[in-house]
Order: C-alpha cells, then structure tokens, then sequence
C-alpha cells in the first residue's frame, strides 16, 4: 500500500479543486440555505460533476463508469468537503450506488447504474431507524412475504437525500428481532412505490436528509438486493466505505476551516499586534496541525485498505472515523474561538464548519463508537 | 442560624401564597429564558407579569439591594435562602437581565445619588431594560483601544462611533458604553463610562444572528448622539475603573448562569436524566454505556467542584475575608465546563442532535443542538478563556509579559 497520490490522482484532485473554487464558492452554500432550496443542492451542477466522470467512479465500466476506487472518490470528496458542496455524493454514489455495485443483480445494476453515472438518477440508502443509534443491525422495519413478492413497513429517519431519491435501498427485517445480525435483508423500492412517504428534514449542518415511513410497501422478489437475509454483512460493508469518503470530505471542510482560521490569526490585530504572534494561540494551531496530518493519513490508508478488500479494512475504517471525528470538532470549535465574537455570527462563514464536522462526527457512529470497535476488533 | 431558618418558613410561605398557579414549574422558552422587562416586556405567560410585580413590590428582585432603590434589604445569606427556596418551589427567577446583574452593582458603588435614584428603582421594577456596549469592530481582547468618542458640546457629551455584538440591543432601552474622552493620554486613562438612553436621536441598532439561529446580539451606531454629562457614571476619564469593576459582575454573573447548568433558565433533564431516557436500562442501575456513563460523571464532578469553590469564596466573603484570588478562575471554568456539558449532550442524543427543525426531531433535542451552538460564544463573551487565563496568569501567579 503507498499512501501517496498518482499522478492521475494529483491530476484530479487539481481539477476538482479548480472546478470547486470556479462553481461551488461557500456563498453558494450559504445561498441555497437562505433561499430554502427545496432540495438543497443543485441537480445542474451534478450532471457537470457526472459528465467529468466523478459520479461514476466507483461504478463499473459496463455499467457507464470509471471502475476507480475509493482512494480516488476521496480525491474527490475531499475538496468539495473544502466547500461544503452539498451534492449527494454521500448518499447516491457512496451508499445508494455502492449498495447496488456489491450487491444488486445484473439487471437492477444496468437499471440504475448507468443513470446514476450520467447523474440523471439519485439513489438512497434508508437503514437509520428511531432506535438504533449507530447500530447497523438494529432494525425493526419489517418485511413480510406476500405471494412471491414482499410487504416492507416501518420508519426510517435521516435518510441522506432521500427527498430527491428515485429509489431507496431499504434495509428491513425479514426474520429474527431488532438486533439480530442474521434476517436483514436490503431492498430496492422505487420512490413512487404505494405506501411510501418521504418528507424532509431539516439538519443542522443543512444536508438533505428525511423522513421515511412504509406503510406495507409492495416489492416483488426481484426487488432483494444481495441475498435475503444476509443484509447485514453487506450493510456493514457499504457503510464502511461510506464512512471513508465522509472523512475524506471531513478531511477537506477541517483544512479549510484550519486555513481561515489560520489567515485570521496573521490578520486580525489586537493589543497592536497579530493575534497569532500569541504563544497560547500559535501551540494551539501547531497541535491542530498535527491532528490534521494524522487525519489525513488515515484516510488515505482506509481507502486503499477497503479498495484492496483487506482484512485490515473495518480497523482502519474505525481508526480513520475516530481520529477525523475528534480533529474535525478540535478544529472547528477553535476556528470559532479563535475569531472571538465574529465566529458566533451567522454571518461569517466560520459557523458552517462548526456545524458540518459535528453532523458529520455523529454519522456513522461517533469517536468513541469507533474506538469501541476498533477494540472488538482488535479481540478485546 | 435559628433566624435564617425563621427566614427560610417566612420566605417559602411567602412565595407559595403569591406564585401565580401557571408558573409553577413553567418551562422557560430557550431563546426567552425568562423575564427581562424593559418598556416593551415579553412575557413567557401573562401570569409572568403578575409575578414580576408581586416581587418588585417585595424588594425580591433585587433581594440585597438597598430599600429606598426598591431592593429587599436582604443579607448575603437571606438571599440564598429566598433562592433556594425559589429552586425548591420550581418557580421561575422574577426577573433577569443586565440591569440587575451588570448595572445595578455598578451603579450602587459608583453612581451619585441622583443617578441611583434615577435608574435603580427602574431596574428593579423591570422596567428599563439594559445592555452593553463595549465591544467594537476593533477593540475586542483589547477593549482599551476602543476609537467610539465622546465630545464636549456645553453640558453634553456628542457622541459617535460603533459598538458591536451588544447582546439584545434591538430590545434594550438604555445602553451602558465606553467612549473615549481623551486621545492625548495612555488608552485606558481616556475612557468614561456613560449612560445612554437607546431612544436619543442618532442610535441605530442592527440586529446580528447567532449560528444558534435567532438570539440576535447587534451593532449599535451612535451618530452625533446628544448625552449629558451627569450620566457618566464616575469621573470622567475614570471610566476604566468602572468597566473592570462591572467586569467583574459581568464574570461572575456568566459564571453563576453557567455554572447553574446551562444559558437557558428553565428547568432542563440532566445529562444523567437524558443519557437514560435515550440509553435505557433499568433506573438506578449503571448506565447501559459505561464510557457516557464516566463522561457525565466526570462533567458533574466539574461542575460540582465549581460549586464548592464558589461556596468557599462566598463564606469567606460573608466571614469579613478579602476576597481570594480563586474567584478568576469562575469564568472560564464555569464556561468550558458549561461547553462540555453541551457537547455531551449532543453526544448522548447521537443522531437525533443533529436536528434544526421541523419533523423528526422533538423539542428537547432541538433545544440541545440550540444550546450547544449558542454555549460556543462562552468562552467568548464578557471577555474570552484565552484573556482570563492571561489574567490568571499575570495577576494571580505573578508570571511575567
Ligand atoms: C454571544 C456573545 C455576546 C456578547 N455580548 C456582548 C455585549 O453585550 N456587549 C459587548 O460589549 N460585547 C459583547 N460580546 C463581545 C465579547 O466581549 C468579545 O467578543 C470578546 O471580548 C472578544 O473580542 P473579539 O471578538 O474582538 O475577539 P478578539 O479579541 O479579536 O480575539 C480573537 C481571538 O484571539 C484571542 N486573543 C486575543 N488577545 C489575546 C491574547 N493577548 N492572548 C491570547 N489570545 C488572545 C482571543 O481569545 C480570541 O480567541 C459578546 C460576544 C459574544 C460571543
């Protein structure tokens, strides 16, 4: 494993950082919060990011993709984590997409697959429950046999993008109870399915996300992703990945926040001279630093742990989330700090990264849920 | 002791007879928190109003202050007994704000009699409601390098200049600041303090939302605004004695709100009572997650510790001893802990923390995600962590620039 960029990869992460500094400046973000946009983000500037090929990338070439990995999804999610850009990468390549890449059939792949690389299609992922915290296992939606096909009921809540999703990979309970591993079963329902009730939510750090509730949802057999009742390995597996390019994304918005805070410190004087020329401020910025760089080689390490199908992968997965969940609050609470009064205004763009690398820390399970992990993990 | 505890059976029944029904164990909004008067009041429920009365007329909102500026006459100790029998009754505080915690101290040691006979009755009565300007564009950390001046004009100052992150000035009806006087001599020996009536011709006040979403501090803009010279409050020029002095109040007051348990007044779950209610297990059984079960241990601790090193400087002040040096580490302590708290409070409510409106999330959660994000500006506000342990460091521990 090298933890080095290629130069294809330099190459990408120098378009994407251009592209995001050309389309996707923070006002940008800001602005689609303060007008409501009903979806959150811009189904133009997706179909750009799709017909540059990013959309694509973990999708296979027959299927209209790039057959890259996840070390080079990170490449991109890390500068538009730099802008908070709110497009669903997150839920439609890496969960919704990455569901169907593992475990769809042949035709529910050629079905969407093509159309999510074109970035015509949004998919979704509903596995999150009002019970079950960070648990991948504790569902209790159910879905009960109907003839040939299948009838799913229950509530899934913070379903990323799940208002602009054309279908939802849900994950349901087709035997045992709430937290057992073995009965899950994933399956894709069309958003227009009968039954079916999406409504939005509104989340602190702004990302799209909502409410769904099934009400005896008609699926046939054929709509089973991977097999029935072996749900949970490939939850875990899609999640995992997940998990990498939200921190890759995580990296990207702590780097930004550090800059800004960082340019501040040389800028803004008091007592005659620059607030950084403050021992008790520059140790400060130097230890935010350090985290940083460790995050960073984490993320890097987990991508291509994953892409390699290593049985180190879940560790480094949980390695990865801890460290860039304790650095991303570390450093944005200190971006606020460190702006004194103007960092609590709304009006200063501070604020978003403060909001960001908390919604995010808490996705996919938190520091210590991790460090509980990687402990299991590590057989004690 | 036997007449603190005759003390305690007067006050408690007193509160009981006169409590209107409807504000017993009334849940204080988040964003309100309480009852901060001023001419145009908001009230959390009409009977709030009742209540602010009924006290006024006691003396009990201002419970220690003098009786001829409407105070209740109380001593240190009667006081705290009225609070604690207020906390036992669950009733709301009368009344809160800057005039009572900043200003009126202030005004009791430095105002002349004229000026306490203006403002203290006002403040006790809720009728006036204060805030305060000293913060500018410039001029944060180093408040002493403040640039808004005031200029003789015959018996009045003309004043003009910028004041900002004023909290509640868009509510407020007079501002306490800190203008400038005299260039010629060192920063701080050119500063007055000054009362300024909010409605004067050439205030203007621009509301600044917090990244907690509403409660708005402000810029306030002061052009050629006309006040008399009997409203600064000392000597003119001396005005920096007065800002520390109120300073001072201004710590405590933060350290004594967040030491309490959180910005918001009303009576909010613990995180014990939170991490159970979402955690589950059976009640008086170790908490399901041993680590935010040794979390919130660790953050009652600190905060219990805080308690106790505010008792003991409080019975040290009541036994006739100078107060102690520990008394600069409130605030800063108070706050970060109060930080803490909020944080893991977000922590406890996991997914359902990230929350900011609207369906799926309930009351109480959003309120934590609120809380959380206004509980940032702590460490900021009335002078940030990074200053006070500067102080801490020079003033108490002697260490050298
Ligand atoms: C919620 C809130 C409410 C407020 N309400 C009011 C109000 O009602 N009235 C009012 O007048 N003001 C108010 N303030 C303003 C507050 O007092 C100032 O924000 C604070 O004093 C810091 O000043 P500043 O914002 O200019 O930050 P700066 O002084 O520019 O500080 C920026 C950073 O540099 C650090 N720093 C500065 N000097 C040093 C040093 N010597 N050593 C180490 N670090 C240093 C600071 O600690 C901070 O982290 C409020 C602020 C907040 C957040």
């Amino acid at each position: 494993m090298q933890l080095v960029l290629s130069e294809d990869q330099e190459l990408l992460a120098k378009t994407v950082a251009d592209f995001a500094a050309e389309h996707s400046p923070l006002a940008r973000f800001r602005a689609l919060r303060d007008d409501a946009d009903p979806i959150g983000f811009s189904k133009a500037l997706w179909r750009e990011m799709a017909e540059l090929g990013w959309v694509g990338i973990p999708i296979p070439e027959a299927h209209g993709g790039a057959e890259l990995g996840l070390a080079e999804l990170c490449v991109v999610l890390e500068p538009l984590g730099r802008c908070l850009a709110p497009e669903p990468f997150l839920s439609t390549v890496l969960l919704g997409a990455a569901a169907l890449v593992r475990g769809g059939t042949e035709q529910q792949q050629a079905a969407w697959l093509p159309r999510v690389a074109a970035g015509e299609a949004f998919l979704a992922l509903a596995h999150q429950e009002p019970r079950s915290r960070y648990d991948l296992q504790r569902i209790e939606t159910r879905a009960e046999r109907d003839g040939d096909g299948w009838r799913i009921s229950g509530e899934k809540i913070q379903v990323l993008d799940g208002i602009v999703a054309d279908a939802l990979i849900v994950a349901a309970r087709t035997s045992g109870d709430a937290a057992d591993a073995a009965g899950i079963t994933l399956f894709l329902v069309p958003a227009d399915a009968g039954g079916l009730e999406v409504e939005r939510q509104h989340r602190v750090d702004e990302r799209g996300a909502a409410l769904v509730t099934l009400a005896g949802v008609a699926v046939d057999a054929a709509a089973i992703v991977g097999a029935e009742g072996q749900g949970a390995r490939l939850l875990q597996g899609v999640v995992d990945a997940a998990t990498v390019g939200l921190c890759a994304e995580m990296l990207g918005s702590m780097q930004e926040c550090f800059d800004r805070t960082l340019a501040y410190l040389k800028a803004r004087e008091q007592f005659g001279v620059p607030i950084g020329s403050f021992q008790a401020l520059k140790h400060r910025a130097a230890e935010i630093y350090i985290q940083i760089e460790l995050a960073r080689s984490c993320v890097m390490a987990a991508a291509r742990a994953v892409d390699a199908g290593d049985d180190e992968a879940p560790r480094l997965v949980s390695l990865t989330k801890a460290r860039c969940s304790d650095a991303a609050i570390l450093v944005t609470n200190e971006g606020v700090q460190m702006h004194g009064g103007i960092g609590m205004t709304d009006e200063h763009d501070i604020g978003f990264f403060l909001k960001r690398a908390r919604a995010a820390a808490q996705t996919f399970g938190d520091a210590d849920f991790h460090r509980a992990r990687w402990a299991g993990l590590g057989g004690y | 002791m036997a007449e603190l505890e005759a003390f305690r059976a007067e006050a408690a029944e007193w509160l009981d007879a006169n409590a209107p029904q409807a504000i017993r164990s009334l849940r204080l909004h988040a964003e309100l928190g309480g009852n901060w008067g001023g001419r145009h009041p908001l009230w959390e429920a009409p009977e709030m109003e009742t209540w602010l009365r009924v006290c006024a007329d006691k003396g009990w909102t201002a419970p220690t202050w003098p009786g001829e500026y409407g105070g209740g006459d109380l001593s240190n100790a009667e006081a705290k007994v009225l609070e604690q029998e207020r906390k036992r009754l669950q009733l709301p505080e009368p009344l809160t704000g800057f005039g009572l915690s900043m200003i009126g101290p202030t005004l009791l040691r430095f105002g002349s009699e004229a000026q306490k006979q203006e403002h203290l009755p006002k403040i006790v009565r809720g009728e006036i409601r204060w805030c305060q300007g000293y913060s500018e564009p410039e001029a944060g950390s180093d408040l002493a390098s403040l640039q808004a001046r005031a200029e003789r004009d015959g018996d009045d100052f003309l004043i003009n200049g910028t004041k900002v992150w004023t909290s509640y000035g868009d509510l407020s009806d007079w501002i306490f600041a800190l203008v400038r006087t005299n260039s010629a001599v060192k920063k701080q020996a050119g500063i007055s303090f000054i009362l300024i009536d909010m409605e004067t011709p050439g205030v203007s006040v621009r509301p600044i939302k917090l990244i907690s979403g509403k409660s708005p501090f402000c810029e306030a803009h002061f052009e050629n605004v006309r006040v008399p010279l009997a409203n600064v409050l000392g000597e003119i020029d001396g005005g920096w004695t007065v800002a520390k002095a109120l300073l001072g109040h201004e710590r405590s007051m933060i350290a004594d709100v967040f030491g309490a348990g959180g910005g918001a007044r009303g009576r909010r779950a613990t995180l014990a009572e939170q991490a159970r209610e979402v955690l589950g297990g059976t009640p008086g059984e170790p908490l399901p997650d041993a680590l935010l079960r040794d979390r919130i241990a660790q953050n009652e601790m600190d905060m219990k510790a805080f308690h106790l090193t505010l008792q003991r400087s409080r019975d040290a002040a009541k036994a006739g001893q100078q107060p102690g040096s520990e008394s600069s580490i409130f605030k800063v302590w108070a706050t970060e802990a109060n930080q803490r708290r909020t944080e893991l409070a977000m922590q406890i409510a996991g997914p359902q923390a990230l929350g900011w409106e609207g369906a799926g999330f309930d009351e109480a959660e959003l309120d934590c995600t609120r809380a959380w994000l206004r509980a940032r500006g702590n460490s900021i506000e009335g002078g940030t962590s990074e200053v006070q342990l500067n102080i801490i460091a020079k003033h108490v521990l002697g260490l050298p620039d």
